[in-house]
């Protein structure tokens, strides 16, 4: 009877789990088959080429023109920008803090990073909007909303991503690496740059992909310091603004219908394939790392 | 033979623990000197204050003089010259995650060779004193982690060769290993000694009678007894001594 009992016990808990790890799988699903069902059909209508290689978006023209190449380079630039800016500082930062912090520095610093993972991406945008562009248009000119703008926010809500995975790689890289360094006469210098980080790299690069795919995704923070201009090819510039694939969405979903709406579905689309190729060389990071 | 190293009145603490007390030792040049003794006997200790790898541990101090060549190690000479020119080997094969080369290449590199047929020699020499370059010299850019535990090892010889140290420090080489390879690296020991001063680490009794010129027993952070190797086995003065030897405890 007890085991009887117990053996129910662990059937139920088993469904239980089984359930909770089906329900992640059913909302992928469910978003990935939502969005090509209405999406695909629109890039159909439109024609996958002047869907993706046209740079004209001009759904309430007549006749209407539904091209997102400027957006899509407007995604990579601003993200560009955002890698730029943030993998360098964010890549110090993470060695500083796992090799050279002192205790007492690292007890403010850690909280600080952590706490600007936690910062909602509204605040971002309005710090960017206040701070930023006038700082961009006092010091570089244009009217401050611009890619450099969106690149400068993104650069720093990209940070903590960077700098906490980074550093955990750093850290854990074998201490016996660094022994055999020092063994050998090299400074701590040359046995962090040389060895440690070299030796973390596969998840150093983890981190600018998880980073590449905050910024590429970021929505909020963008459309309030991007202008959201849609730019022809050839007049897009640094200090210009800029229309990307997720502001494309937010600026224009609230009074589209027919086939201008399932284009912005389509632009997600597009921008979900992004979010796949990246989330593909990730594993295709980890089970090279796993190989050796 | 000269003294290479000379060992005097060293105390050594780790925060309140005494791990070293009243050390002294003359090691000569172009021998192989082997620590035996209990775990936590200070044998690892002392070999690591050698080349200052303690410096690395927080807490630790260091009262008493060791001279490399008559030089205080502690206060007339640069830590990074000094792990040039004295080289370790760490119990566990501890290769970088490059490849076979850039492993060796590393501390020339650092110590600022560049032409790369330098380079390409000090790989080679180092590979042939490590016995091991035509075992490797196919695959070279390979990673070093698909080496054996035993050519790990070796490699991390080769390693230690190629900043043309005078002294190598070895700290239970073998103990990962197994019976094959070790016997190899007791050998390649046992051969380079001409060129080299070798202090080894070892748990092996059989090892230290095996390739040691000289034998220093270990207790509790001292020296019990440090003689020939020959001797201390087979006639050893102190009945602590006599009594790890044939194995009464330890």
């Amino acid at each position: 009877m007890q085991t009887r009992q117990s053996n129910f016990n662990e059937i139920v808990m088993q469904a239980i789990f089984f359930l909770s790890a089906l329900i992640s799988v059913l909302a992928v699903l469910a978003i990935c088959l939502f969005l090509f069902m209405r999406g695909i059909p629109a890039i159909s209508e439109i024609g996958f080429t002047d869907f993706i290689f046209n740079e004209k978006w001009g759904p309430v023209n007549i006749p209407a023109s539904y091209g997102i190449l400027s957006m899509i380079v407007g995604s990579i630039y601003v993200t560009a920008g955002a890698i730029v800016i943030g993998v360098p500082i964010g890549l110090m930062c993470a060695i500083f803090l796992s090799e050279f912090c002192p205790d007492n520095i690292y007890k403010i610093v850690k909280p600080a990073v952590n706490l600007l993972a936690g910062i909602p991406s509204i605040i971002y945008g309005f710090f960017g909007m206040q701070v930023i562009v006038p700082f961009v248009r006092e010091n570089f000119g244009g009217n401050g909303y611009s890619i450099l703008s969106a690149s400068i926010i993104l650069g720093i809500m990209i940070l903590p991503t960077i700098i906490s995975i980074s550093e955990s790689s750093i850290r854990a890289v074998p201490e016996s690496y660094a022994e055999g360094s020092y063994g050998i006469g090299a400074t701590k210098e040359e046995t962090v740059f040389k060895v440690m980080v070299p030796a973390a790299k596969s998840g150093i690069l983890t981190s600018i992909i998880l980073g590449i795919g905050r910024a590429i995704g970021e929505t909020m923070a963008v459309v309030m310091v991007a202008g959201n201009a849609v730019m022809p090819l050839n007049k897009i510039e640094l200090l210009k603004p800029i229309r990307t694939l997720t502001t494309n969405i937010v600026t224009e979903m609230s009074y589209a219908s027919g086939l201008h709406e399932s284009a912005l579905i389509s632009t997600g689309v597009v921008l979900f394939v992004f979010i796949i190729i990246l989330n593909a060389s990730l594993s295709l990071i980890s089970s090279k790392t796993q190989r050796n | 033979m000269t003294d290479k190293i000379k060992i005097e009145n060293v105390d050594l603490f780790y925060g309140d623990f005494q791990a070293l007390k009243n050390v002294n030792m003359n090691i000569k040049e172009n021998e192989i000197t082997a620590f035996i003794g209990p775990s936590g006997c200070g044998k690892s200790t002392l070999l690591k204050s050698l080349n200052r790898m303690n410096d690395l541990i927080e807490g630790v101090k260091i009262t008493g003089r060791i001279l490399l060549d008559d030089v205080d190690i502690y206060k007339d000479m640069d830590a990074t010259v000094l792990r040039r020119r004295v080289g370790m080997v760490f119990q566990k094969p501890n290769p970088f995650p490059m490849s076979i080369y850039e492993n060796v290449a590393y501390g020339p590199k650092t110590h600022g060779v560049k032409g790369k047929a330098q380079l390409d020699e000090i790989v080679e020499k180092s590979l042939r004193s490590a016995a091991m370059w035509d075992e490797v010299k196919d695959r070279l850019k390979k990673s070093a982690l698909g080496l054996s535990g035993g050519q790990q090892q070796r490699l991390c010889i080769a390693r230690a060769f190629s900043v043309n140290p005078e002294v190598i420090l070895l700290d239970e080489p073998t103990s990962a290993l197994d019976p094959i390879s070790t016997m190899k690296i007791e050998d390649l020991l046992v051969e380079i000694k001409k060129d080299y001063t070798i202090i080894i680490v070892t748990h092996n009794m059989q090892q230290a009678t095996r390739i040691s010129d000289k034998t220093a027993f270990f207790l509790v952070g001292e020296i019990i007894e440090f003689d020939e190797t020959e001797r201390l086995f087979s006639m050893p003065k102190n009945k602590k001594t006599e009594d790890y030897i044939t194995g009464r405890f330890g």
